[in-house]
């Protein structure tokens, strides 16, 4: 194994971390402001991709695909949080989780309805296409560039937002107390539906942006949605640090254990017997690691109290 | 006698003559569907216990279903093919036997739920329901990704295993088998909600702090209840797996933990036969719905909703006339 090799398996994590945290980032502020635990923002990461799938494919242009992938997250997102989800705030986790499990059913079943079966594909633009040269001679994909790129903007983005805007105070104010940021006259109601479209539409950039990568399909969203979930473990609910370290954490642990365990277990085992120990147990990897972190802090890396 | 206990025995009864009524029309794949409730429905007792007793949302019980499956897949398969299961430290067969695989199969899930109940019981609340879909999803890549049973393509059995003095390929036979087991199941978690461990870890779930001052740990509690959960679960897998005659990933998928936890949500949550009443009407739903529409799911889906928003009592809720059952 080489170090360019490494090296690129690295900007591979970290690309695959970015994009978990664009989903956890979402999960996490729902569950920050609202309380709310919400099994259906894999689904909103399905329409975005399937909304820039369809675009993209009418009109030829990336970005105005990427456009329509925000734009249909954070509609869905917004008209869901307005027929359903402000139903459940005041229920306990298990109405929630079967609500949104039932919204996951309609969500999959209607993509499936409009779009059939079969995966759509979203080709990269030529401009972003094909590898660049990184110092150190390592050739990489432009657009995976790209993404580790946007991905870290958008976090800067959103720690700005959080941490230096009123809509920011509003949210951290509901986030700590919703009865007196109400008796202060926020709008409450329309702040929640503004969160909840916020990381709808995070979701459905991530979405798009990785749908580019692998071919875009129903229950494309649910495998992506379990892994931010570790990601809020480990990170600590409610805190977009937590979430932003915990993905770049997970990215990296699940990309580099597929690459470095089965060449550790060469070591001592034969060949081909430690490449399926070691792909076996690499799967496991991002899960043991929850559990560790899990024994060590039971809140998470920087949650505070549940 | 109580309205909703009458209605219990109603399902129970509907339950068992059904099938005996396609036994005697001669309709083999009406015993099916009814064995298929009967064994879903010992899967959803088995959540039950941990979800309307302890108040544990696991959304990760399609591990213990998928472990009890396996083992029947491992022990069979190597009774299939003559090969012992492993010869270093000590011999280990494989078997055909129902009752052995039973054990091993509540064993091991037992073992199982004990390790990511002692893990996941750490926390509480959301954390909990996340941490129990991870574990659960961590043994569906396991078995994805270990090629020696079968990896992502399953293990099949070509005879269902035996029961001594049955014949288990008779349909109403083992459906009589299963419906005798859920039974059992329903009568210890009568047992259970009723003697001084349910009423502890019920009085956990209302106010943990106060049955901590009385002496008793909730830790423990929730983690016993866990574990026979979770075993109950692994039995129903070990049948779910003898019905179809064959094991695959699908069965640890976390779709399987979302449907175990939608028969008790339709039936009505902390109702004893809650899961009897949700997996009868899933299964007939899917029947009926998966004939007339590919997309039944939308109105599965549209149904669920409802019943969370609208009718939270479930079914027997609605029958029984109570609004909630518990808290």
């Amino acid at each position: 194994m080489t170090a360019i090799l490494f090296i690129e398996q690295v900007l591979n994590g970290l690309q695959f971390g970015v994009m978990l945290f664009l989903m956890a980032a979402g999960l996490t502020l729902v569950f920050g402001v609202m309380g709310l635990i919400n099994l259906a923002h894999g689904s909103l990461y399905m329409v975005g991709a399937f909304a820039a799938a369809a675009v993209a494919g009418a009109t030829g242009s990336f970005l105005l695909a990427l456009v329509a992938a925000l734009a249909a997250a954070a509609a869905a997102g917004a008209i869901v949080e307005l027929v359903v989800i402000r139903r459940l705030y005041d229920r306990d986790h298990l109405d929630q989780v079967l609500a949104t499990f039932a919204l996951i059913l309609i969500f999959s079943e209607g993509t499936r309805w409009v779009f059939g079966s079969f995966p759509l594909f979203l080709d990269i633009p030529d401009y972003l296409s094909g590898p660049v040269t990184l110092p150190g001679g390592i050739e990489y994909p432009l657009y995976r560039l790209t993404i580790i790129c946007t991905g870290l903007v958008i976090a800067a983005g959103l720690f700005w937002l959080i941490s230096r805007t009123r809509l920011g105070v509003r949210i951290r104010a509901g986030e700590s107390d919703r009865e007196m940021i109400a008796a202060l006259g926020v709008d409450i109601s329309k702040l929640y539906t503004v969160v909840f479209a916020l990381g709808a539409a995070l979701a459905g950039l991530a979405g798009a942006m990785v749908g580019a990568i692998q071919s875009v399909q129903v229950g494309m969203g649910e495998p992506v949605l379990i892994l931010a979930f570790v990601v809020i473990v480990i990170g600590g609910i409610g805190s977009i640090k937590g979430a932003l370290i915990g993905a770049i954490l997970v990215g990296l642990t699940d990309t580099l254990g597929g690459l470095l365990l089965p060449e550790l277990f060469k070591l001592f085992m034969e060949a081909s017997a430690a490449s399926t120990t070691g792909s076996a147990l690499a799967s496991m990897l991002i899960y043991i690691l929850m559990a560790c972190v899990l024994i060590w802090k039971p809140q998470g890396l920087f949650g505070g109290q549940a | 006698m109580s309205r909703e206990s009458l209605i219990n025995a109603a399902l129970l009864l509907g339950l068992a003559a059904v099938p005996l009524y396609a036994w005697a029309t001669d309709e083999p794949f009406t015993i099916t569907l009814a064995t298929r409730v009967a064994i879903l429905a010992l899967a959803g007792v088995g959540l039950n216990i941990a979800l309307g007793l302890g108040g544990l949302v696991s959304l990760g019980h399609a591990a213990f279903f998928g472990i009890g499956g396996y083992a029947m897949g491992i022990l069979a398969s190597h009774a299939q093919s003559y090969t012992p299961l492993m010869e270093v430290p000590f011999l280990i067969e494989g078997t055909k036997s129902m009752p052995v695989i039973w054990i091993t199969a509540v064993v091991a899930s037992a073992l199982a739920a004990l390790l990511i109940g002692v893990l996941s019981l750490r926390t509480s609340g959301v954390y909990f329901i996340m941490i129990t879909l991870a574990f659960g999803q961590m043994f569906y890549f396991f078995a994805i990704s270990w090629p020696a049973y079968g990896g992502e393509d399953g293990l099949s059995i070509y005879i269902r295993n035996d029961f001594p003095g049955l014949n288990t390929l008779d349909p109403i036979q083992f459906f009589g088998i299963c419906f005798a087991l859920l039974v059992l199941a329903l009568w210890l978690n009568a047992r259970l909600a009723r003697s001084p461990f349910g009423l502890a870890l019920n009085a956990a779930r209302q106010n943990a702090q106060r049955v901590e001052t009385v002496g008793l740990s909730p830790f423990r509690l929730r983690l016993a209840a866990f574990v026979i959960s979770g075993a109950i679960t692994g039995l129903a897998g070990a049948l779910f797996a003898d019905l179809n005659r064959f094991v695959s990933p699908t069965m640890f998928s976390w779709q399987m933990s979302g449907e175990i936890m939608v028969f008790i949500i339709l039936g009505g949550v902390g109702r004893l036969y809650g899961p009897v009443a949700g997996a009868a009407l899933f299964i007939t739903l899917e029947h009926f719905l998966g004939g007339l529409s590919e997309f039944w799911h939308i109105y599965l889906g549209a149904l669920l909703l409802g019943v969370v928003l609208f009718a939270r009592g479930g079914v027997i809720g609605l029958l029984a006339g109570r609004k909630v059952a518990h808290d």
